[in-house]
C-alpha cells in the first residue's frame, strides 16, 4: 500500500484539519468529536441540514458544509459510521430553534448511530427528524435484507434539502421535499478497481484484468455481479438500463443526471460514460434538464463511476439551481 | 465461585488482549462481505475501554459493563457500536447492583445482552449476524448452569464452544442483516465477522474465568 498519510489511525483527523485550512471562509473544524460546521451555525429560524457517514467519500459530506447546502458534516472513521455523541453534537452545534434534518445513507451502522443521536437530541427537547436515503438499484429490497443502500442520490438530496432550508422552509417542508427526492432517485455504480482501507492495509477486493464489479457499493462492497469488461457504449447502456426500469423512468420525464467517479477514474473516461449517457437517454425520450460530472461521492481510489438519475419538477430544478457556496459545489453565489 | 467487579474488569482486559491479537483476522473476514472495518473498529472501542477502565475502577460488575457500553457506543461508530454497546448495557441493567456475578445473574446478563442485539440489530438466527453465535451460546450457558457442580467457567466455556458452532454455521447462509446483506448469496461460504467478533469475545471470558 502506498499512500499520502503518516499513521492510517490519523488520517481522518489530518485530512479534516487540510479542508479547515482551505475552506475557513465557510466552515471550521472540531476534532473530538469530529465535526465539519458551517461557520455562521446556527443560524437563526433555518432549519440545520446535517449528514454524515464513513470518511473516505471525498468531498462527501465534509465539502457539502457551507451556506445554501449542509450545516454539518460528521465524519465517522474511513468506511464506518459516526457515533451518536458525535451526531448529537452536530446537532447542538447548529441547531436553532426550527429544528434538524438528519440525512442518513441506508447501512445498518449508520442508521443505528442516527437513530440513537435524534432520541438522544429528541429528549433535550431539540426537534430532530431524520431520512434514509436508499437510492441504490443494484442490491436487493425486500423485508428480509436491510433495503437498499444509500449512494450517489444522497449528493443530490443534500444539495436540494440545503437549499429547501436555505430558502426557509419550515422542518416539515424540508422533510418533505427530501422525502420526495428519496422517492424519485434512483443509482448504480461500477468498478474497475478496488480500494485500499488505510488502517487495512491492502485491497478490499480483487478483480482479474478483464473484471468488472457491475453494482458495487460506496465502500468497495459487491453488488449484483461480476462481468467481462466492455466498451464504454454497452457498460453505459447496462448502467442505464438498470436505472430507467426500476424506478421506471420513462419517456417524457425531465431528469438530473449525475455522473460520478468513484475517486479513480479520471476525467477523460467521466465525460466520455456522460456523453454516452446523455446521447441514450435522448434516445428514449428522457429529457436531461440538468447534471451535475465529477467525482462528488468517492471510494477513496476506486476506479469506477457511478450514474444517477433524479425525475425532476419544477420545485427541484428551482431548489438545484439556487445558489450553494460550499468547497465542493459552488455556484450563484 | 462467583466474580466482582476486579473480576469482571479482568475479563474485559482480556477481551480487549484478544480483539487486538485478532484484529487482522476480523478485518479480512469483513474484507470478504463488507468493508474491511470489523477488527479496525472493536479495536479502537477495547482499547478505549481498556483506558477507561484503568482511570476509573467501578465498584460493582455491572458498572463495569456500563462503562465498557458507553466507551464502546461513544467510540466505536458502525454497526458494531451501538450493537455490542446495547449488549453491555442491557447485560449491566440485568446485573443490577449485585456485588458479584454468580451463576444466575451470569446467565440474566446473557440473556439481557442477546435480547438488546436483537431489538437494535431486528435480527434472528439465521440472518448470520452476531446474534447466530449470541443465541446458541445462550441457550448452552442456561442448560451448563443446570448441571451439576456447574461454576462460572463451566458454564462459560459451553457458551464460547456453542457460539463457535454458531460462527461455523454463519458460513453456510445467506446474510439478511447488516452489509452482508446486499451480497445475498454471494456471501455464502464466509464466516460473519460479527459472528466471530461474539464467539472470541466469550472465548476470552472463558479463558479469564478459569
Amino acid at each position: 500500500m502506498k499512500k499520502i498519510i503518516n499513521d492510517p489511525a490519523d488520517v481522518v483527523v489530518e485530512a479534516l484539519r487540510g479542508l479547515a485550512a482551505a475552506h475557513s471562509g465557510i466552515l471550521r473544524v472540531v476534532e473530538d468529536p469530529a465535526l465539519v460546521v458551517r461557520t455562521d451555525a446556527p443560524v437563526d429560524g433555518k432549519v440545520a441540514v446535517i449528514s454524515g457517514g464513513g470518511s473516505g467519500h471525498e468531498p462527501l459530506h465534509g465539502g457539502f458544509v457551507g451556506p445554501g447546502m449542509l450545516d454539518a458534516a460528521v465524519p465517522g472513521a474511513v468506511f464506518t459510521s459516526p457515533t451518536p455523541d458525535a451526531v448529537q453534537a452536530a446537532v447542538e452545534a447548529t441547531t436553532s430553534a426550527a429544528g434538524a434534518l438528519l440525512i442518513v445513507k441506508n447501512y445498518t451502522g449508520d442508521v443505528l448511530n442516527f437513530e440513537t443521536a435524534a432520541e438522544l437530541a429528541g429528549a433535550e427537547g431539540t426537534e430532530v427528524r431524520s431520512v434514509v436515503i436508499d437510492d441504490d438499484v443494484a442490491v436487493a429490497d425486500s423485508t428480509f435484507t436491510a433495503g437498499r443502500r444509500g449512494v450517489g442520490g444522497t449528493v443530490l438530496l443534500e444539495k436540494i434539502a440545503g437549499a429547501a432550508a436555505e430558502r426557509r422552509y419550515s422542518l416539515d417542508d424540508v422533510e418533505a421535499v427530501a422525502r420526495r427526492v428519496i422517492g424519485q432517485v434512483r443509482s448504480i455504480g461500477v468498478a474497475l478497481t478496488p480500494p485500499t482501507v488505510p488502517h487495512a492495509g491492502e485491497p478490499s477486493f480483487t478483480l482479474a484484468d478483464d473484471e468488472i464489479e457491475f453494482g458495487i457499493g460506496i465502500h468497495g462492497e459487491p453488488g449484483r455481479e461480476r462481468i467481462p469488461a466492455e466498451p464504454a457504449d454497452q457498460l453505459v447502456a447496462r448502467m442505464l438500463a438498470a436505472i430507467t426500469e426500476d424506478l421506471p423512468f420513462e419517456r417524457g420525464d425531465r431528469v438530473l443526471l449525475f455522473t460520478n467517479s468513484m475517486g479513480g477514474t479520471p476525467q477523460v473516461e467521466l465525460y466520455l460514460a456522460h456523453g454516452i449517457a446523455e446521447r441514450l437517454l435522448a434516445e428514449q425520450g428522457i429529457t436531461v434538464e440538468r447534471r451535475l460530472v465529477g467525482p462528488y461521492i468517492t471510494s477513496l481510489e476506486m476506479q469506477g463511476i457511478s450514474l444517477t438519475l433524479l425525475k425532476l419538477d419544477d420545485e427541484l430544478v428551482e431548489l438545484w439551481d439556487s445558489w450553494v457556496n460550499t468547497p465542493a459545489l459552488r455556484w450563484g453565489v | 465461585m462467583a466474580c466482582d467487579a476486579n473480576g469482571t474488569a479482568g475479563a474485559i482486559r482480556a477481551a480487549a488482549a484478544v480483539v487486538t491479537e485478532h484484529r487482522t483476522e476480523l478485518i479480512d473476514l469483513d474484507r470478504a462481505i463488507g468493508d474491511a472495518d470489523h477488527g479496525e473498529n472493536l479495536n479502537r472501542g477495547f482499547t478505549a475501554v481498556v483506558s477507561a477502565l484503568a482511570s476509573a475502577t467501578p465498584e460493582t460488575p455491572g458498572a463495569v459493563l456500563k462503562t465498557v457500553a458507553t466507551t464502546l457506543i461513544s467510540k466505536v461508530g458502525g454497526a458494531a457500536g451501538p450493537l455490542y454497546g446495547t449488549a453491555f448495557l442491557r447485560a449491566a441493567t440485568a446485573l443490577g447492583d449485585r456485588s458479584e456475578v454468580d451463576l444466575e445473574g451470569l446467565v440474566a446478563a446473557l440473556r439481557a445482552g442477546l435480547e438488546g442485539v436483537k431489538a437494535r440489530g431486528k435480527a434472528e438466527v439465521g440472518d448470520a449476524t452476531m446474534v447466530d453465535a449470541l443465541a446458541p451460546a445462550l441457550e448452552a450457558a442456561e442448560d451448563a448452569a443446570k448441571q451439576e457442580g456447574a461454576d462460572i467457567s463451566t458454564v462459560l466455556i459451553a457458551a464460547a464452544d456453542a457460539a463457535d458452532r454458531g460462527c461455523e454455521s454463519t458460513v453456510d447462509l445467506v446474510p439478511r442483516k447488516g452489509r452482508a446483506s446486499y451480497l445475498g448469496e454471494r456471501a455464502v461460504g464466509h464466516a460473519d465477522p460479527g459472528a466471530r467478533s461474539t464467539a472470541l469475545l466469550l472465548r476470552a471470558f472463558a479463558e479469564a474465568a478459569r
